[in-house]
C-alpha cells in the first residue's frame, strides 16, 4: 500500500467519523423529543446524513479504484445531472436528434477525453465543437420557433452538468511537481471544504444571518456565507497536508472555492425559481436532485482545476 | 415450454422495469390517494407508446399483479415478439379496432373487471399529437363508471413523454419522468355522460405540473 492509499483510508475514517458524529446527533435529539411527535427538521437532517453517508462511501471506494472508479462516478452523476437540468428546459421535437447526441455522444466523450487525460480537447471540446455542431443538428429540422431560446439551454445545461462536472475528476491529471499520483487527492480536498463550507453556512446563517444576498431568490445571507467561508478556509487548512499548496496557499484555494461554490448556488436556485420548481429531480432522498447537491462543486471545479494549474506552473 | 413462458414473460416484465427507471428515473407522485390494492380503473393520457409501460412500471409489485391495461389488438397482434409482451408480459384485455369485427369492447373490460382485475385505460381512444392536454374523452369511462359503481376511477397523469419518445423518433432520451395519481372519481347519481367525461378530464389534467418555461 501506498502512501496515497493510506491517506484515503485515513480521509475516509475521518469522513465517517464526522458522519457517526452526526448520526449519534440526531438519534440523541430524536430520543429526548416526545416519541408521538415528528420534528420535521430533524427528520430532513436524519434523511439527508442518511444520504450522505452513500455518498461517502461511493467516493471512498471510488477512490480506492482509483481514477477510473472516480472518473466513471462522476460521467454517472453528470448523466444525472443533465438528465434533471434538460427537463427543465426549453425544447422542441426539433431538438430530439441533437439532445440524443448530448446525452449519448457528447457526454460520454468529454468523459473518455478526461479519462484520456487529453487536456486540450476537453478543455474545449463543449465550448467550441458542442456549442456549434448541436445548433447546425437542430437547425437542419426547420423549426425557428424558440430557436435561440432551445439552443442556448441546451448549452447551458451542457456547460453546467458535464463540462463544469467532469473538472472533478480532470483534478487528477494535473501533475504537480513531486506529487505524482497524489492529485486525486485534490479531488476530496474540493468536495470536503465545499460540501463542509456549505453546511455550516447553512448552520450559522440559521441562527446569525440578517443581511439577505438576493432577497427574494435564496435565503442566504452575507453573515452565513462569511462564516461558511472562513470555516471553510480553516478546513483547508487543517487538510492541506494532501495538497500541493501548503498552509496559506490551502486555506486560500478552500476559501476562493467555497465561495465560488455558494455564488453558484445562488445563480442555479434562480434558475429553479425560474421555472417554478423546489428540487431538481426526488433521486437523493432529503436533497433533492444531482443538481441541487452539486451545485457549490459544480461552479468551484474548473475555477479550482484552473487556479491549481496556474500554482503548477508558477 | 409452458412453464418457461410465465418465467420469460416475468423477466421481460422486470427488465422494461428496469430499463424505464434507469434512462427516465421514472417514479409514482401518490396525491390524494394511496397505492392500496382496491380494485381501480387507472385512466391516463396517451401521447406515446410508452406511457401504459411507464405506468404499470411505477405501480408497486403487489398492485402490478392485478392490474392489467386495455390496449389494441392490431398494435399488440403485430408480430410474434409483441404478441408475447403484449398478453404475456403485461397481461393486456385486447381490443379489436377494425370496423368490420362485431365484438363488443365494453364486455371485454367489463368481464376483466368481474374478474377482480385492476384496469389502465386511455380515454382519448387515441395518441394526442396536439397541444392540447387532452383530447375529447370516449364514453368507455363514463359506461364502466355506470356499470360498475364500486370501482374507483383514478386519473393517472404520465408527464413528459411525449419529450422523451415522440412518434416518429427511434432514439429515447433520458429525461425525467413522473407519474401522478389523483384522487378517484365516480359517476354520480343522474350525472349526465358529457358532464361526468368533462369532470373526469378536469380531474387529470389538473395533475399535470406545472413547469413555466
Amino acid at each position: 500500500m501506498n502512501t496515497t492509499t493510506i491517506d484515503i483510508i485515513w480521509l475516509s475514517l475521518g469522513a465517517f467519523a464526522i458522519l457517526v458524529g452526526l448520526t449519534f446527533f440526531g438519534e440523541v435529539l430524536r430520543a429526548r423529543q416526545d416519541p408521538n411527535t415528528q420534528n420535521p427538521v430533524l427528520e430532513t437532517f436524519m434523511t439527508r446524513v442518511q444520504s450522505w453517508w452513500g455518498m461517502v462511501i461511493l467516493i471512498g471506494l471510488a477512490m480506492l479504484t482509483g481514477k477510473i472508479g472516480v472518473t466513471v462516478l462522476f460521467a454517472f452523476a453528470s448523466f444525472a445531472a443533465l438528465r434533471e437540468f434538460l427537463t427543465l428546459t426549453t425544447k422542441a421535437q426539433a431538438d430530439h436528434l441533437s439532445l440524443a447526441l448530448a446525452f449519448f455522444v457528447i457526454m460520454p466523450l468529454q468523459y473518455f477525453f478526461v479519462a484520456m487525460e487529453w487536456s486540450g480537447l476537453y478543455a474545449i471540446f463543449i465550448p467550441v465543437y458542442a456549442f456549434l455542431l448541436l445548433p447546425i443538428v437542430s437547425a437542419l429540422r426547420g423549426n425557428a420557433n424558440r430557436f435561440l431560446i432551445r439552443v442556448a439551454e441546451t448549452q447551458w445545461g451542457l456547460m453546467i452538468t458535464v463540462y463544469c462536472v467532469s473538472h472533478v475528476p480532470a483534478l487528477m491529471n494535473l501533475n504537480i511537481a513531486g506529487q505524482g499520483d497524489r492529485a486525486i487527492l485534490l479531488v476530496t480536498f474540493l468536495v470536503m471544504v465545499v460540501q463542509l463550507g456549505d453546511l455550516l453556512e447553512y448552520f450559522f446563517g440559521r441562527r446569525f444571518g440578517r443581511t439577505k444576498i438576493a432577497a427574494g431568490l435564496s435565503p442566504k445571507t452575507w453573515e452565513g456565507v462569511a462564516c461558511g467561508v472562513i470555516s471553510a478556509m480553516l478546513i483547508g487548512g487543517l487538510l492541506s497536508w494532501i495538497t500541493p499548496f501548503g498552509l496559506w496557499g490551502a486555506m486560500a484555494m478552500a476559501g476562493i472555492a467555497s465561495l465560488t461554490g455558494m455564488f453558484g448556488n445562488i445563480v442555479v436556485t434562480a434558475i429553479k425559481r425560474d421555472r417554478g420548481v423546489k428540487d431538481w429531480s426526488h433521486l437523493i432522498p432529503g436533497q433533492g436532485g444531482f443538481v441541487d447537491q452539486l451545485d457549490s462543486v459544480i461552479f468551484a471545479a474548473p475555477i479550482f482545476y484552473h487556479l491549481t494549474k496556474f500554482y503548477g506552473v508558477a | 415450454m409452458n412453464i418457461l413462458r410465465p418465467l420469460a414473460a416475468r423477466i421481460v416484465g422486470q427488465s422494461i422495469r428496469l430499463f424505464a427507471r434507469a434512462i427516465t428515473a421514472v417514479r409514482a407522485d401518490w396525491q390524494g390517494i394511496e397505492p392500496i390494492p382496491r380494485q381501480r380503473v387507472y385512466y391516463s393520457n396517451h401521447t406515446s407508446n410508452g406511457d401504459m409501460p411507464m405506468i404499470w412500471s411505477v405501480l408497486p409489485p403487489a398492485l402490478r399483479r392485478d392490474v392489467r391495461p386495455v390496449a389494441a389488438a392490431d398494435y399488440w397482434l403485430k408480430n410474434k415478439l409483441r404478441a408475447f409482451v403484449g398478453p404475456e408480459v403485461f397481461n393486456c384485455v385486447l381490443i379489436d379496432r377494425r370496423p368490420e369485427v362485431d365484438d363488443k369492447p365494453m364486455d371485454k373490460i367489463l368481464a376483466a373487471l368481474d374478474e377482480g382485475s385492476s384496469l389502465i385505460i386511455f380515454p382519448e381512444g387515441n395518441r394526442n399529437m396536439t397541444d392540447a392536454d387532452l383530447l375529447p374523452f370516449k364514453a368507455g369511462l363514463y359506461n364502466m363508471g355506470l356499470a360498475r359503481p364500486d370501482v374507483d376511477l383514478v386519473p393517472t397523469w404520465v408527464a413528459n413523454l411525449n419529450t422523451i419518445m415522440p412518434k416518429g423518433e427511434i432514439i429515447p432520451l433520458p429525461l425525467i419522468c413522473t407519474v401522478t395519481f389523483g384522487a378517484s372519481v365516480h359517476v354520480q347519481n343522474g350525472e349526465s355522460k358529457d358532464d361526468f367525461l368533462a369532470r373526469a378530464a378536469k380531474a387529470l389534467s389538473d395533475l399535470k405540473p406545472e413547469v413555466a418555461s
